[in-house]
């Protein structure tokens, strides 16, 4: 999965939970709380289709380092990038 | 043969425009299953039957509107439906009328009689409350097309405010037809403003506020969701609605309706989840039954119930039936608020965010996390005293997540 195909999965389950949401607009270092209105359950939700979509772990621990569209990137290209050594 | 009716889905609902037909006559249907959209003010809502049978006849075309009470469609009763006998257009108007006592709909905000369509009175003498009298009077409504539904038929002040709505009511132009169903955001803000406007003239608030020591919970979730995957994890949110659920099955004098001038307690605990919309727009559904749901079906449900309510799917059940709300704000760092009771319901419980203060545990002071519940009281049925008894109980259902 490239670095283009892991953002617009991350974009496109933002723009389930946030439809009206112009994601190119927010700055990639906002928290997303705020700059897109998304509560505790929203997040929830994005975590939930990130795990199902792209079979990663994301433990609770780890919410804070997704709370930025850089942020969650990072995060999931590692999670990525790791499972492609263990293989 | 039993009518379905458009239901009342809320004390500020009047009216409901047809939208979606999921069954044909011809079709069974059993107790709790979907058969209509309906747009309303909140939105559009699935409209559920609680009479099984099989459909007969629909009765209102599609994008019309009309007053809560009307019938929608007939139904044959099961009984009915095994011994078919072919009812003809024109036997039915020699059917005996429908009473309302025969409607088998539960739900209390439907349970009064509807306001049948405007039309010129017969004669009767209706008795009419004072208050009635002074709004009619007050409109320039004629009370002889006001239909009473108090006792021996009685005309009360709410008959003349639907009355009055229905006057009000613009029919749908033909060109709505291919209208999409969603959310109307302005007319949802004109429900919230009559809502809240009447809860405010209504309804004696007092306030309190309890700080609660949620640090428990934090740790028992944390342990939780730990070993869990994402879809079976629960939040804080879940915990608060089943400690206020639990509590106010103790309290019944906070869970119920206060109508026509008295408070009727309810037999179940419907929390209402008071639901921001982005953009704008507040819902409160109903989570049946919290109070009976393990941790982990009344986390699924309301997220469920979020999401639905989020796209505009709402069922009738769940807009009609809270028994008391909970509100949260907390995400937004609002530390307390204080909610205002959505009528007829007579508490609304708030929720602030979770703080980390210093605190006194065992004569030690530690970091602590912090949480500021406020409940809003309906004068007229409880008192501060037995509010703060409320508030407390559910303070310490909060110290025991296990037994949650």
């Amino acid at each position: 999965m490239t670095d283009t195909d892991i953002r617009k999965v991350i974009q496109e389950e933002l723009n389930n939970i946030a439809p009206e949401a112009d994601l190119a607009r927010v700055n990639p270092t906002a928290d997303l709380r705020e700059a897109i209105d998304i509560d505790s359950m929203d997040f929830l939700n994005f975590v939930i289709a990130l795990h199902h979509r792209l079979g990663v772990d994301i433990p609770e621990i780890d919410y804070p380092k997704l709370v930025t569209l850089d942020g969650a990137f990072a995060y999931i290209s590692a999670k990525l990038g790791a499972t492609k050594i263990q293989l | 043969m039993v009518e379905f009716r458009m239901p009342s889905l809320g004390a500020d609902m009047e009216a409901g425009t047809l939208v979606e037909w999921l069954v044909k006559p011809g079709d069974f249907v059993k107790r709790g299953d979907i058969v209509a959209v309906v747009e309303t003010q909140k939105g559009a809502i699935e409209i559920e039957t609680f009479q099984p049978g099989q459909i007969e006849k629909i009765l209102v075309d599609l994008n019309s509107k009309v007053p809560v009470g009307t019938p929608l469609a007939q139904i044959r009763t099961e009984a009915e439906a095994k011994a078919p006998v072919t009812v003809s257009p024109a036997a039915a108007p020699a059917a005996p009328p429908v009473t309302l006592a025969a409607a088998p709909v539960p739900s209390p905000a439907v349970r009064a009689p509807a306001p049948p369509p405007i039309r010129p009175a017969a004669a009767a003498v209706a008795p009419v409350s004072p208050a009635a009298r002074k709004l009619a009077q007050e409109r320039g409504i004629d009370l002889a097309t006001v239909k009473g539904s108090g006792p021996g038929g009685a005309i009360t002040y709410e008959d003349v405010q639907r009355r009055l709505a229905v006057a009000a009511a613009p029919s749908a132009p033909p060109s709505e037809k291919k209208r999409a169903i969603g959310l109307d955001l302005p007319a949802m803000r004109i429900a919230i403003a009559a809502a809240m406007a009447r809860s405010k003239r209504e309804i004696p608030h007092y306030y309190l506020e309890h700080q609660v020591d949620v640090t428990a919970c934090e740790h028992w979730l944390a342990d939780k969701n730990a070993a869990l995957p994402p879809d079976n994890r629960v939040l804080m949110g879940a915990l608060a609605i089943k400690a206020v659920a639990l509590a106010a099955r103790g309290f019944p004098a906070f869970n119920g309706f206060y109508r026509d001038d008295k408070f009727e307690p309810a037999s179940a605990v419907h929390v209402g989840v008071a639901i921001a919309f982005r953009g704008g727009g507040l819902a409160s559904p109903a989570l049946h039954d919290a109070d009976q749901l393990s941790l982990d079906e009344l986390m699924s449900r309301m997220r469920d119930l979020v999401q639905r309510t989020r796209a505009g799917r709402i069922r009738s059940s769940e807009m009609s039936d809270s028994t008391i709300t909970v509100s949260s704000l907390g995400e937004r760092g609002v530390e307390a608020l204080y909610g205002i009771i959505y009528p007829p319901q007579v508490a609304i419980v708030g929720l602030g965010k979770v703080v980390t203060r210093p605190w006194v545990v065992d004569g030690a002071i530690g970091p602590r996390s912090i949480v500021t519940v406020t409940l809003s009281g309906d004068h007229r049925v409880t008192d501060g005293h037995a509010g703060a008894l409320f508030l407390a109980e559910i303070g310490k259902r909060l110290q025991e997540p296990d037994r949650l």
